[in-house]
């Protein structure tokens, strides 16, 4: 029962922008959110999805622009303000509390009195009936954390109806849910859609935004791409809007991809049936001198989770590595940097740089590690580390003493790159490097990385921007729901190519 | 001027400067120096010997804590190393007057707080247990090991090498104060000339992002605890040798807290990460300066724990940058309304306020 645009919208939100420092994480986005709706708001990491789910439940302010909910104009200073709005949020981690009885939790805030304060039995019936109305028959007086991520979730559904949400926003609600439970939570949620409550949902699972959505919004980089009708957006289109064209002169590197890489000696990686239970299903990787080997699939595709299992950040409990062509075991990063391999996170604020120390020492830091600390990097090598590397990536500004924490993102992922560097390895793993930063520094990279790959480093590759997948590297495995589902020459392939088989292609089937 | 304020030592070190200046201030002898047989005696020179068990316990404390740790065993240990090195002076077979005997003693003494230094550290770095647990057992079951090595008695010793750690004096200052000076500069020399430091302030930064630069962390941690129990090994001998007696219940006792404030009055962030030394030896000495003013005004016993905990909130303001803040905005709307009793039309100050503000 898809939703009529006639509908006048409950919530709408007009030009909203904000900026952080360095960075406009939301410009001028519109979006409409009507009742009675499925609404899904997709976009890779960085998009803006969740700063525009924040602004909308008050967790952020915006720097500008317009909250309409029901025809008034709001402003969020707090999630309180939100929430007495009707806007009510169910979070992938449940933001309940587990301590307290399902019950409890249901009418928190909310509880019936008599003439002694709380009348508990009230409460618990009340709890019975609003769970009841979710096709739930829980008993109200266990414990919250008996009940699985799932139930919980329900729960909260049933807690946000207490508030009387004209609004629910599910962030991710179905990231640990097996099949059984998202069907059960997505009855409820077609229920609560057909009583006229608008719902926004937040997935990186494709087959469940085409299940569950009438409407959706696709953002990219901070700005609305476009907003459709699920009968309007196939799959590849979406994955396109998603991903985005990028029109940037890059001609000096396009034909990084097509170089030939000599396959004969022993890859300096190969890992074999790789994997991790309920993390990862077995992948084989394999990684040949100066090759760049792109990983190619949305977010949460197992692209990052295959990576950190190659370099021991996570343990892998099946497969086997060779390195060298020799038999290796990779149990933790160290063991993986000692044995000439390099790892960039996605995940740059909580797992790339160390804030409060300075660019330099960041700069130094894979370096220091890997010698100890009985063997300080003597102050002239480091000094000449620091020049030759702010120099050759162009970090800005170009003084290393200042805390890479007031660095703007594209240059803290410079020094990111320069500490991998620094520590000359073989093969270097990028998740990411060139998220949210921008055009220039995404260039400088990506030159970079070329420049590097042609000179003999391995390199493998990840980004969401599959162009710049197929202009560096000469083979791409590709990934979906963290399976891997194929590898393509990159030269045998366009970005539609690209684009279709992560959409649609069946595992096993053969690129075009 | 401008980057002296801006010097992360600035605040501490007005505050400790305020404290003296208050007390020379009130009491003019405060700031008297004497000279006798060639030594310096007055209030500051018992600052310095005095300060010494505090320097080294903060000084330990300083490395947990940027660790993002926090060592609460530091009193017990203080406790059983000064019950073990009294009682091999005070054992019958033993010349409590030979620095032979005194020696070995504080060696084993060190050598047991060093031990369980690094039992804390096996709790946190290997077990993954939370500091402030893992510290507690040993705070709590530390002092009832030290009433078992002493038989629950205060064993009291007259030992002449003893008595000179704690008040002996080494050309014109008290000896106490060089052992402190020593260990701040030995660790200082390891912690800043080393990678240590850096590597210490990395894993209290992020210890994600150290852990996959392949920064061997568990050991950083391990190191930091060992570092702290030592340190109030040597703490504890100091105290002992001052009151010539290994006393379980007194021996440090509260000293883990005043540990924690120094550190954190010397701009140490509890939260870890940056730390400073020099920092932790402001901090301390201004403990030390606030406990010898309460002495010196003739400050009531009873009064003593409320005057203390007022200094200390006065100082900790002082410091705070929000208090900083609220200052600058106060002495720009004093500015602006004075202009705009003049010519200025009256709105215009409180432009550029706001962006303060924000």
């Amino acid at each position: 029962m898809p939703a009529d645009t006639d509908v006048p919208p409950l919530v709408e939100m007009r030009g909203i922008t904000i900026a952080f420092p360095g960075v406009l994480a939301l410009d001028h986005v519109d979006f409409f959110l009507r009742p009675g709706e499925v609404h899904s708001l997709m976009g890779e990491n960085g998009a803006g999805k969740s700063t525009l789910i924040k602004a909308l439940t008050g967790v952020y302010t915006i720097d500008s622009g317009s909250i309409h909910v029901a025809g008034d104009e709001r402003s969020f200073e707090t999630t309180a303000d939100a929430q007495d709005a009707g806007i009510s949020t169910v979070y992938q981690e449940v933001n309940l509390c587990a301590n307290l009885s399902v019950g409890e939790n249901v009418m928190l805030g909310h509880e019936p009195r008599g003439l002694a304060g709380i009348d508990w039995k009230a409460v618990h019936v009340e709890a019975a009936q609003h769970l009841a109305s979710l096709g739930l028959d829980l008993d109200t007086r266990s414990t919250l954390s008996a009940h699985s991520i799932a139930i919980q979730q329900l729960v909260a559904i049933a807690r946000a109806m207490v508030l009387d949400a004209k609004v629910l926003i599910l962030d991710e609600p179905t990231s640990s849910l097996d099949r059984g439970e998202v069907e059960q939570l997505f009855s409820v949620i077609r229920d609560l859609r057909d009583k006229g409550v608008a719902i926004l949902f937040v997935s990186h699972f494709l087959d469940q935004v085409y299940e569950i959505s009438d409407r959706i919004t696709v953002l990219r980089n901070g700005q609305l791409v476009g907003e459709h009708l699920i009968a309007d957006l196939p799959r590849d289109a979406l994955v396109t809007e998603m991903i985005g064209r990028e029109l940037t002169d890059l001609a000096a590197i396009a034909d990084a991809g097509d170089r030939e890489i000599d396959r004969s000696g022993a890859p300096v990686l190969s890992a074999q049936g790789m994997g991790r239970k309920g993390v990862l299903e077995p992948a084989d990787v394999s990684v040949y001198d100066g090759e760049v080997v792109g990983i190619a699939g949305l977010l949460g595709s197992g692209r990052t989770e295959l990576v950190r299992l190659l370099y021991g950040a996570d343990r892998a409990d099946s497969g086997s590595l060779e390195l060298d062509g020799e038999a290796a075991r990779v149990h933790n990063p160290r063991q993986a940097m000692a044995q000439g391999m390099a790892f960039s996170s996605e995940n740059r604020r909580a797992e790339g740089v160390v804030s409060d120390l300075t660019v330099a020492e960041n700069m130094i830091l894979g370096l220091q590690a890997q010698r100890g600390w009985l063997k300080p990097i003597p102050k002239a090598e480091r000094d000449s580390i620091v020049s030759e590397y702010m120099t050759a990536l162009g970090v800005r500004p170009s003084d290393p003493t200042i805390p890479i924490g007031n660095l703007s993102g594209g240059n803290q992922q410079k020094v990111l790159l320069a500490r991998w560097l620094a520590t000359a390895p073989e093969l270097l793993i990028l998740d990411e490097p060139t998220r949210g930063i921008d055009v220039g520094a995404k260039a400088d990279i990506q030159r970079k990385v070329a420049e590097l790959s042609e000179q003999g480093l391995s390199v493998i590759f990840i980004s969401s921007e599959l162009e710049e997948v197929l202009r560096l590297a000469q083979r791409v495995i590709v990934m979906r729901d963290r399976r891997q589902i194929g590898e393509l020459d990159s030269s045998d392939v366009d970005l539609d190519g690209l684009i279709d088989y992560i959409a649609n292609t069946q595992e096993g089937s053969v690129a075009k | 001027m401008k980057s002296l304020v801006k010097h992360r030592l600035f605040w501490p070190s007005a505050a400790l400067v305020t404290l003296l200046v208050v007390n020379v201030v009130a009491n003019p002898n405060f700031a008297k120096i004497t000279v006798r047989d060639g030594q310096l005696y007055g209030a500051l020179i018992d600052i310095l010997r005095q300060s010494a068990p505090l320097m080294l316990v903060a000084l330990g404390m300083t490395l947990v804590i940027a660790t993002r740790g926090i060592d609460l065993s530091v009193g017990a240990v203080m406790a059983v190393s000064g019950a073990v090195a009294l009682t091999i002076i005070d054992s019958p077979s033993s010349n409590p007057n030979s620095w032979g005997t005194v020696l070995i003693a504080i060696l084993v003494a060190v050598l047991v707080a060093l031990v369980l230094g690094a039992w804390n550290g096996f709790l946190v770095s290997v077990l993954g247990i939370q500091p402030i647990i893992a510290t507690l057992v040993l705070m709590l079951a530390g002092r009832g090991a030290a009433l078992l090595i002493t038989d629950g008695f205060i064993t009291t010793v007259n030992s002449d090498p003893l008595s000179f750690i704690a008040s002996g004096y080494l050309l014109i200052l008290p000896f106490a104060f060089f052992v402190w000076l020593a260990f701040v500069i030995i660790v200082g020399v390891i912690e800043r000339r080393t990678a240590l430091g850096m590597l210490t302030e990395a894993v209290g930064i992020n210890p994600e992002a150290s852990r996959l630069a392949g920064v061997r962390s568990r050991g950083i941690i391990w190191t930091a605890y060992i570092a702290s129990g030592t340190l109030a090994g040597i703490a504890g001998i100091i105290y002992a040798a001052n009151i010539k007696a290994a006393d379980a219940n007194a021996a440090g006792y509260l000293i883990e807290l005043y540990a924690i404030l120094a550190v954190v009055l010397g701009g140490t962030s509890l939260m870890g990460g940056k730390f400073s030394i020099a920092g932790t030896v402001i901090g301390v000495l201004t403990v030390q300066a606030l406990d010898s003013t309460i002495l010196f005004l003739g400050v009531p016993p009873a009064q003593s724990p409320v005057f203390f905990a007022v200094v200390v909130i006065l100082v900790v303001l002082v410091q705070a940058p929000r208090v900083h803040r609220w200052g600058r905005s106060v002495a720009a709307r004093f500015r602006g309304s004075n202009r705009g009793g003049k010519d200025d039309p009256p709105l215009e100050p409180a432009q550029p306020q706001k962006e303060v503000v924000r």
